[in-house]
């Protein structure tokens, strides 16, 4: 049999990555993320704008109502700055998250017309969000310089917590879109889960407000170990190691998982979309 | 001898049906039904068990072989299974048992513009589409021009698809789909879209591709576009193949069952889409002196005539009907929308359509019937009626034109 011969027969319970095939077909990876960019802003006013104006407005919004009014601790930042760390990685999560979940859905009739990898979906649509992450980091570099807050030395690691938070969103963006193609109930799961794990992530609120016995419990949580990474590594704050190396776990065996139970369903998408 | 391009063994898929036969006979019945069919459900929707009793075989134990350089068309009725052998073999969906294999780079056109987004350019989704059907970007570079020459809709390529006319959407679709260099290619239906001058543009282009020396497997309907396209048909009935070999042959023997299908097309025909409004009862050709006919003769007068039934009391209908030849093409619609008269209704009656000289060269025919309320089909038979020509009286030589060079008979004079 030589590499261009195709085998088609049932196959039956978990199922390899095929690491060949996705490096095949990587342009087309590309492709399904540039559509979803080129989407995204198309017909608005104020287009790449809302990259923008999107966290500026939680960062303004979250600032009155926690750091004026709730009085939240922000671990001796302005709360603008403190929040917006956390802003950061949270944004680009449950965007990515909530996308991917619903790609496979909502691209229905790609599944049943063209054969291609199916991982990419979902991938594709957690990769667009990039562009969004990088424009938001921009954004950061105004915002500490206007408070006049120098990034620290541990900017170094931020690439490794930017990977670690692309794991996480796919881990769980897999796992959902594979889950609302069989489950549509998910459709309406997603968007109450991403408001609740914001509630149990540090963004608006520091780490060190949970007592540290149950700070292990919060570190299960991939994006609670991430979001406090984050704030250490542009702020300075000191690392909270524990927290991250659980986060950081929980996020790989999450993205495994997530990954080999995607492929496992995959088969199953045509006859049930 | 060579490697076959595409070998399929035994090949079979089965889908459950949705409903369970399960009685409701108490509220308490009921009530514990509804408490657990989510759990029912959700044990449903996991493990796809082959032995279910409610499966359907879509497709069962298929066995075929297709050498390099062969052109195959597959036909048969709705349902009997085409698509879902090109779903398994373009790898959309898995089969339920047996394997087929497939040697060279595979294209599958199930269906034009796959991938086009409304909001994007042209340019932009020549990009995108071509990359779904599998051409890398180096590819499509060097062919874009000569796409959008193919599509010439070249002025149109910074406008968002969503302002196309459907027209330009199919020619841009297909333009990128044309320039596809598989070594197999597997084509669903979609020469069944399009004006027809591009039609006839998609078909060259197609012939082009089989005289390449490339493996087509085609679907679809057109009769005369599978027999001028492919030398070797398969034909496919409720899944199985019940015919494989020379084109002529294969379409004969689908037209033979397609008249069987007439003999009784009010019971059990499931070609027939009956809303149950109006529905026809009963069909009969008879001549000018209203005798039963059974065989109808070229230039003379033929009276088509139907039983309904009105269970609406509705009062008026139209109808719509099209001859077909044995090639599928259709050769006369007659409707009463276009002459202009609308039909009163009884609660059940008879009307009939008369031709006065019935202007066909020898062949087979078979007729399609829609009975339509406000402009909805309420009942539509794609085969109330079959019949063969084998006397013709159009002409007073008696002789008919051949039928490869006429689909119907047109009076006409020679002057010296």
């Amino acid at each position: 049999m030589d590499d261009k011969s195709i085998l088609i027969r049932p196959q039956k319970g978990w199922i390899n990555i095929d690491w060949m095939e996705l490096y095949h077909y990587r342009e087309l990876l590309f492709f399904l993320a540039w559509r979803d960019i080129l989407v995204r802003y198309k017909q608005t006013v104020l287009g790449v704008a809302w990259a923008v104006l999107q966290p500026v407005f939680m960062m303004v919004v979250f600032t009155v109502i926690f750091g004026r009014l709730a009085k939240i601790d922000s671990e001796g930042f302005p709360y603008a700055v403190f929040v917006y760390a956390g802003l950061l990685p949270w944004t680009f999560f449950s965007t990515a998250v909530s996308q991917s979940g619903l790609s496979l859905v909502s691209q229905q009739h790609l599944l049943t017309k063209i054969y291609f990898p199916r991982l990419f979906v979902p991938t594709a649509s957690v990769g667009a969000g990039l562009v969004d992450l990088s424009i938001s980091f921009a954004v950061y570099g105004v915002v500490l310089a206007s408070y006049g807050v120098a990034p620290s030395a541990g900017m170094v690691w931020l690439p490794l917590l930017v990977l670690l938070t692309i794991l996480a969103a796919l881990g769980f963006g897999y796992t959902l879109a594979a889950l609302t193609v069989s489950y549509r109930d998910f459709r309406f799961v997603v968007p109450f889960m991403m408001q609740a794990m914001m509630y149990i992530s540090p963004v608006v609120y520091p780490v060190k407000l949970v007592p540290p016995k149950y700070r292990w419990l919060l570190a299960l949580n991939p994006m609670a170990g991430i979001i406090d990474g984050y704030r250490s590594a542009i702020l300075g704050k000191p690392w909270n190691l524990t927290t991250l190396a659980i986060s950081t776990v929980v996020a790989i065996v999450l993205f495994v998982f997530g990954l080999f139970y995607f492929r496992k369903t995959e088969r199953r998408f045509a006859d049930i979309a | 001898m060579t490697k076959p391009a595409i070998s399929v063994s035994k090949l079979g898929k089965s889908y459950r049906l949705g409903m369970e036969g399960k009685q409701v006979n108490t509220f308490q019945d009921l009530l514990v039904g509804m408490a657990k069919a989510p759990f029912n459900r959700l044990k449903r929707l996991g493990e796809h068990h082959v032995e279910a009793d409610d499966a359907f075989w879509a497709l069962k134990d298929v066995s075929f072989e297709v050498r390099p350089g062969e052109v195959v068309g597959i036909i048969g009725r709705n349902g009997a299974g085409k698509s879902t052998l090109l779903k398994i073999l373009s790898r959309i969906t898995e089969p339920t048992l047996g394997e087929a294999l497939l040697h060279g780079r595979v294209s599958s056109l199930l269906e034009v513009g796959t991938g086009f987004h409304q909001e994007l350019t042209g340019r932009e989704n020549i990009f995108l589409n071509g990359s779904i059907l599998g051409m890398s970007r180096a590819e499509i570079k060097s062919k874009f021009d000569e796409i959008v020459a193919f599509s010439e809709i070249e002025e149109f390529m910074d406008t968002p698809v969503k302002r196309y006319s459907s027209g330009m959407y199919v020619r841009l679709a297909f333009a990128v789909a044309a320039h596809l260099e598989p070594e197999i290619l597997i084509v669903d239906e979609v020469l069944a879209v399009g004006d027809l001058e591009f039609q006839k543009k998609c078909i060259g282009k197609m012939g082009e591709v089989a005289t390449e020396g490339r493996t087509v497997l085609i679907v679809s309907h057109n009769m005369s576009a599978i027999q001028s396209l492919c030398p070797r048909s398969i034909l496919l009935r409720q899944g199985k193949i019940v015919d494989d070999g020379k084109t002529d042959t294969v379409i004969k023997e689908y037209l033979k069952f397609l008249e069987k299908g007439a003999a009784n097309p009010f019971e059990n025909n499931p070609e027939r889409k009956c809303s149950g409004e109006v529905k026809l009862t009963g069909v009969q050709m008879l001549d000018e002196a209203y005798q039963p006919l059974a065989h109808p003769i070229s230039g003379k007068p033929l009276i088509l005539c139907f039983d309904y039934e009105n269970t609406v009391k509705a009062s008026r209908m139209d109808v719509v009907m099209t001859i077909f030849n044995h090639l599928g093409v259709a050769v006369a619609n007659l409707n009463t929308r276009v002459v202009g008269v609308a039909l009163p209704l009884k609660e059940r009656g008879r009307f009939s359509c008369k031709i006065p000289r019935l202007p066909l060269p020898f062949g087979d025919y078979r007729i399609a019937i829609a009975l339509q309320l406000n402009g909805t089909n309420v009942d539509l038979m794609p085969n109330v009626l079959a019949f063969g020509v084998t006397v013709s009286k159009f002409y007073k030589t008696g002789l008919s034109p051949d039928i490869q060079y006429s689909s119907a008979l047109m009076d006409h004079e020679w002057f010296f």
